[in-house]
């Protein structure tokens, strides 16, 4: 199949070297491409680290989307597949599990240092839950916004295991005063004059129960670019909230006033968390959960289907966490609907495959999908603009033609 | 420790302790004032960081002059005021 999102091409350095009849092209040569379906969306494929080849985005820090089929082949997008976004390039590239601690500190009773060891010896929860970047899609915004130029790969769907935050909490017993948790990971900036990446969260969403310090995904340590040993889990918050190599946990009787709470990751403070398109908003509120967005991933934009055969359509759908309701898919660029068949529910923060057969007369379609919530949220027909880039969550469109 | 290539080929059991990165992929164009590019920008961020960003009447000079004081007020880039102007004029004719 033929992705729009990420059409593979080999360099032309490659096929001339092969063609020439050479038996070991280089490594250099055999450089793959990926090409963004936006103006000036070429991009590398590179292999990283426990990573398969992954679309580059920027090198240093390192940010990688993962190719846009992988989620057509696997509802739980497989580790060495699964994005990786840092802020700062002081990335950390000699961890040692035996000797990392995570440390919680501030308002609690009993400032603590819990080892690797400590925490998997706590009784383990799982969850199954997409992480997502905030700018994920950003490239496809009209007009363009500066930022991270990403089309749909920067998302994934994974098994988390750790522990709740909660237990860890308690266990440091916290103080009546306390209004937020700061997270801190190894990672840091180059320059210590640069904000240090330090998200937060509420005293009460860090005590939910949900929220997990994880050190397992899909049932094996965190890759090292996933924030390997230990990583911060927020079901249905987008993944600037998902703290890497979380090592230092502090209870707080405020509002935090970072950098990249109190001036980066805000949305519009409105109902659509938009603005017209080149305006700058009144008010902003920091980024929290996700909107509820759909794809179909087993047509490509541009592929020709067999006319007059039973075909299916299928793909992905997920939200902020109340889970997804229903899925309608149009064939007739949105006059008229059809719900799909959701696959298995593997919980509300999950990804929720979806099915459709359809049988197509010779002609040219715009295919749609639409998800809404279970709490009744539904994607819009027309993107919603913001100047960051983010919540991206238009219904898609598939052209193709049937034949 | 345990070492584990850029390559990802040679791990070592399931825990990783030592990793390199691969090398970059991308260079800052040649263009006027590349070398005060070079030595401001290349600390903190690859070059993709600039290559990638939109094209477009929006994204001219304002955008990169912006962008540039983004790096100095925002991020501490530690920018001399005599480069700014000179970065700036890289970064426009250059992308």
């Amino acid at each position: 199949m033929i992705d729009r999102r990420s059409l593979i091409k080999h360099s032309g350095a490659a096929i001339a070297a092969l063609g020439a009849g050479m038996t070991a092209p280089s490594l250099r040569a055999l450089a793959a491409t990926a090409v963004l379906p936006f103006e000036n969306g070429e991009r590398p494929l590179v292999k990283y680290p426990q990573k398969r080849p992954m679309i580059v985005l920027t090198s240093r820090p390192p940010q990688l989307e993962t190719p846009f089929s992988v989620f057509n082949a696997n509802v739980i997008t497989p580790n060495d597949a699964f994005f990786v976004r840092y802020h700062l390039a002081d990335v950390p590239l000699n961890i040692d599990p035996d000797v990392f601690s995570v440390e919680i500190k501030g308002k609690v009773d009993k400032p603590m240092k819990l080892s690797l060891a400590d925490i998997k010896k706590m009784p383990p929860v799982d969850i199954v839950a997409v992480n997502q970047c905030s700018g994920n899609s950003r490239g496809f915004f009209n007009p363009r916004v500066a930022g991270g130029q990403l089309g749909n790969g920067a998302m994934g769907n994974a098994r988390w295991k750790g522990v709740p935050l909660k237990t860890i909490l308690d266990m440091a017993g916290v103080q009546g005063a306390a209004r937020q948790v700061t997270f801190n990971g190894l990672d840091g900036p180059v320059t210590d004059k640069t904000p240090d990446f330090i998200k937060a969260l509420g005293i009460d969403h860090a005590r939910d129960g949900e929220v997990m310090l994880a050190y397992s995904m899909n049932g094996t340590d965190l890759p090292v670019l996933n924030g390997f040993p230990l990583r911060l889990v927020v079901p249905g918050y987008y993944g600037t909230y998902w703290v890497k190599h979380l090592n230092e946990i502090t209870v707080i009787d405020d509002v935090f006033d970072g950098f990249w709470m109190k001036t980066a990751y805000r949305i519009p403070d409105n109902d659509c968390n938009c603005v017209e398109p080149g305006t700058a908003p009144k008010a902003t509120v920091p980024i929290n959960r996700f909107k509820v967005r759909s794809f179909i991933t087993n047509v490509a934009d541009g592929a020709t289907l067999e006319a007059r055969t039973r075909s299916t359509l299928k793909g992905i759908a997920f939200d902020g966490g109340t889970g997804i309701k229903a899925v309608a898919v149009s064939t007739d660029g949105g006059n008229t609907w059809a719900q799909a068949k959701l696959g298995d529910d593997l919980g509300k923060y999950s990804f929720r495959e979806w099915q459709m057969p359809v049988r197509l007369a010779v002609g040219e379609y715009d295919l749609k999908v639409r998800a809404t919530s279970n709490g009744g949220e539904v994607q819009p027909m027309e993107p919603l603009w913001n100047g960051a880039g983010y919540l991206r969550n238009v219904v898609e469109t598939v052209r193709v033609k049937a034949v | 420790m345990v070492n584990v290539c850029g390559s990802g080929l040679a791990e070592v059991g399931a825990t990783p302790l030592s990793y390199k990165l691969p090398n970059e992929t991308a260079a800052f164009k040649p263009g006027p004032n590349l070398e005060i590019v070079r030595n401001n920008c290349t600390a903190c961020h690859s070059a993709d960081y600039v290559q990638t960003q939109p094209r477009g009447p929006n994204f001219r000079r304002e955008f990169w002059q912006a962008e540039v004081t983004k790096m100095i007020k925002v991020y501490g880039a530690p920018i001399d005021e005599a480069d700014v102007g000179k970065i700036v004029d890289y970064l426009e004719q250059t992308y």
